[in-house]
């Protein structure tokens, strides 16, 4: 009921279509490049080119190692997309078993992952991941979505807790409880699916964030390392140049600002449907 | 009184966690700090022996982190592995990022409430849309796009502040990259406020002072804002925590001499001590801000310190 009404209102919002093309498209570009660009991952590059501004042939230019910047840019879409997604699933997994855990059981479960969510909380995020990462230099996607997990799954433990204990004592759940249901079923299925609306939206803002979050650890020099393609990599190499070759930096930081801005758009049209109190 | 002693006393083991935590990921994972100081050269078994015991690297983490705390009271943050004192390798750099992140904190709160009581007061009008869609671009930019942008758009092509280092001091040094600093922050605010303001002119409360014959400026500014602005004020008391911590970006880009770049020199040199040092004075900033957080919630709202009793 609740996912019809939600759909009939997102149909006939002009930003969820916006945002939803958007999405599909970067999502097509991670999932085959090829179909985008014209060279594979750091191919056909030419030094001479090195840098050289968009021109016939190249419509974005080039890249400091004369690398088409087109077919580059659609390279990179794929870690960006790839680590948003994995980090928030792998989070949302995390804050659902443990927020439900220290919402319906209370007591010492409670204080304990309380506790152990404020402890990871109060680690600063550049500061944490970067000593991570220094550590093990060796590391490609899957071990930035690891380091991104780790410092990132304590907001929505949080919302997901005080949703369980809000949800924890209305009529539905006592009614379920008298007829005998066990903790397990109770949990899973009245608890869950009353609780999950708003973590949820907030899991959907979060890949746009963990989007952010990685391409600055790149832009550092401490997240992915060449030859990986992304964008973050791509305007951490702009940096130096920006002031004489703007496209190096406007054109990955129009990708990822695109793509983050579709994420959260996408939050906060589908947070506006869940929530009619905001209509 | 008693709400504030428990959660005096929550904070107490979450410091000493959190600390840890970041003790433990400094000294632990891979890396000999004292072969990195060697660099290429192979060091002789008895220097790093000798090395090794001056620095208590050979005792258990425990002790060592426990002898590391009880240093950090008397206001001991310990030497770096070339014996510089780190309390005074940071002593300059604290300042600048600590007047960077009072700039952009400022500027967070008085600009993002400003724009959310403005976008609030008129729900789905022209200046509402317009800071809903300025506040999401902000918030999906990334901060190092906005800092070049701004540096070069504001600062070398407009003239209007100084590009880079500290040399104007405060505050015409940190003006931009405080605003730059803040940006992100300054979109929550704004949302927050908006969001918690379009809540509360709609609650009975506001109503009844109103159809009491309140004049609007004193509902508004009185009944509603007070209460609209709880969430405001957590967000804000966690920002400041994160701003002293996320400001290594923005200092890199305006070339400012803070604790951010430093901390990240030190984390590439494996000067473990630095990064400690720091990140404990961070932890410590953090859970402080959001302490006091706390206890101003129970000024904004009564009812919440009496409940939690």
């Amino acid at each position: 009921m609740l996912a019809r009404d939600t759909w009939l209102e997102l149909r006939g919002r002009v930003i969820f279509w916006f945002s939803a093309a958007v999405l599909v498209v970067a999502g097509a570009m991670a999932a085959f490049p090829g179909l985008f660009a014209r060279l594979g991952p750091n191919e056909g590059c030419d030094l001479r080119m090195s840098k050289q501004g968009p021109a016939p042939g190249a419509v974005f230019g080039y890249d400091l190692q004369g690398c088409d910047y087109w077919s580059q840019i659609v390279h990179g879409t794929r870690a960006s997309i790839l680590i948003g997604l994995a980090v928030t699933v792998f989070a949302l997994l995390i804050s659902i078993v443990l927020g439900l855990i220290a919402g319906y059981y209370g007591g010492v479960a409670d204080a304990l992952i309380s506790r152990l969510t404020d402890v990871f909380f109060g680690i600063p995020f550049v500061l944490g991941a970067t000593v991570i990462l220094v550590a093990f230099p060796d590391h490609g996607i899957w071990a930035m979505t690891l380091v991104l997990v780790l410092l990132g799954w304590t907001t929505m433990t949080r919302l997901m807790r005080g949703q369980v204990l809000a949800v924890r004592e209305m009529d539905f759940v006592v009614a379920a409880r008298a007829l005998g249901a066990g903790d397990r079923r109770i949990m899973l299925r009245h608890i869950l699916p009353n609780a999950i609306a708003p973590v949820f939206v907030v899991a959907m803002l979060n890949v746009g964030n963990v989007i952010a979050g990685e391409a600055t650890l790149d832009y550092l020099g401490v997240g992915l390392q060449y030859p990986d393609v992304s964008w973050g990599l791509q305007l951490n190499v702009a940096q130096t140049f920006f002031a004489e070759h703007p496209h190096l930096l406007v054109f990955p930081a129009l990708f990822l600002t695109a793509t983050v801005l579709s994420f959260l758009m996408l939050g906060d049209v589908v947070r506006d449907a869940l929530d009619p109190r905001l209509r | 009184m008693r709400y504030a002693a428990r959660r005096l006393a929550q904070a107490v083991p979450v410091f000493f966690a959190t600390t840890f935590v970041i003790y433990a990921m400094v000294f632990v994972l891979p890396g000999d700090p004292i072969l990195a100081l060697a660099g290429d050269k192979p060091v002789p078994d008895q220097v790093l022996n000798v090395m090794r015991e001056r620095y208590h690297l050979n005792d258990p983490l425990l002790v060592q982190y426990g002898r590391y705390m009880l240093g950090v009271f008397q206001g001991d943050l310990g030497e770096t592995f070339t014996g510089q004192q780190v309390s005074e390798l940071l002593q300059d750099r604290w300042a600048v990022t600590a007047q960077l992140a009072l700039t952009a904190w400022v500027f967070e709160l008085v600009v993002g409430i400003g724009l959310g009581v403005v976008a609030g007061l008129r729900r789905g009008g022209a200046a509402d849309t317009a800071v809903l869609a300025g506040t999401t671009f902000v918030i999906a930019v990334p901060v190092f796009v906005v800092g070049y942008t701004a540096q070069i758009v504001l600062g070398l092509n407009l003239g209007l502040f100084p590009t880079a280092g500290t040399d104007e001091g405060w505050p015409a040094s940190y003006l931009l990259p405080g605003m730059v600093l803040g940006s992100f922050g300054l979109a929550y605010v704004a949302r927050l406020t908006r969001t918690a303001l379009v809540e509360n002119l709609r609650a009975d409360y506001v109503r009844t002072a109103t159809a009491k014959g309140m004049r609007r400026r004193r509902v508004v500014g009185v009944h509603a804002l007070r209460n609209s602005l709880i969430p405001v004020v957590t967000f804000l008391g966690i920002d400041f925590g994160n701003l002293m911590a996320g400001a290594v970006v923005t200092e890199g880009i305006f070339n400012l001499p803070g604790i951010g770049q430093q901390v990240f020199q030190s984390i590439q040199l494996q000067e473990g001590p630095v990064v400690v040092g720091v990140a404990t004075l961070l932890v410590m900033i953090f859970i402080a801000a959001n302490l006091a957080v706390d206890l101003l919630y129970g000024l904004l709202d009564p009812r919440i310190s009496r409940a939690r009793a």
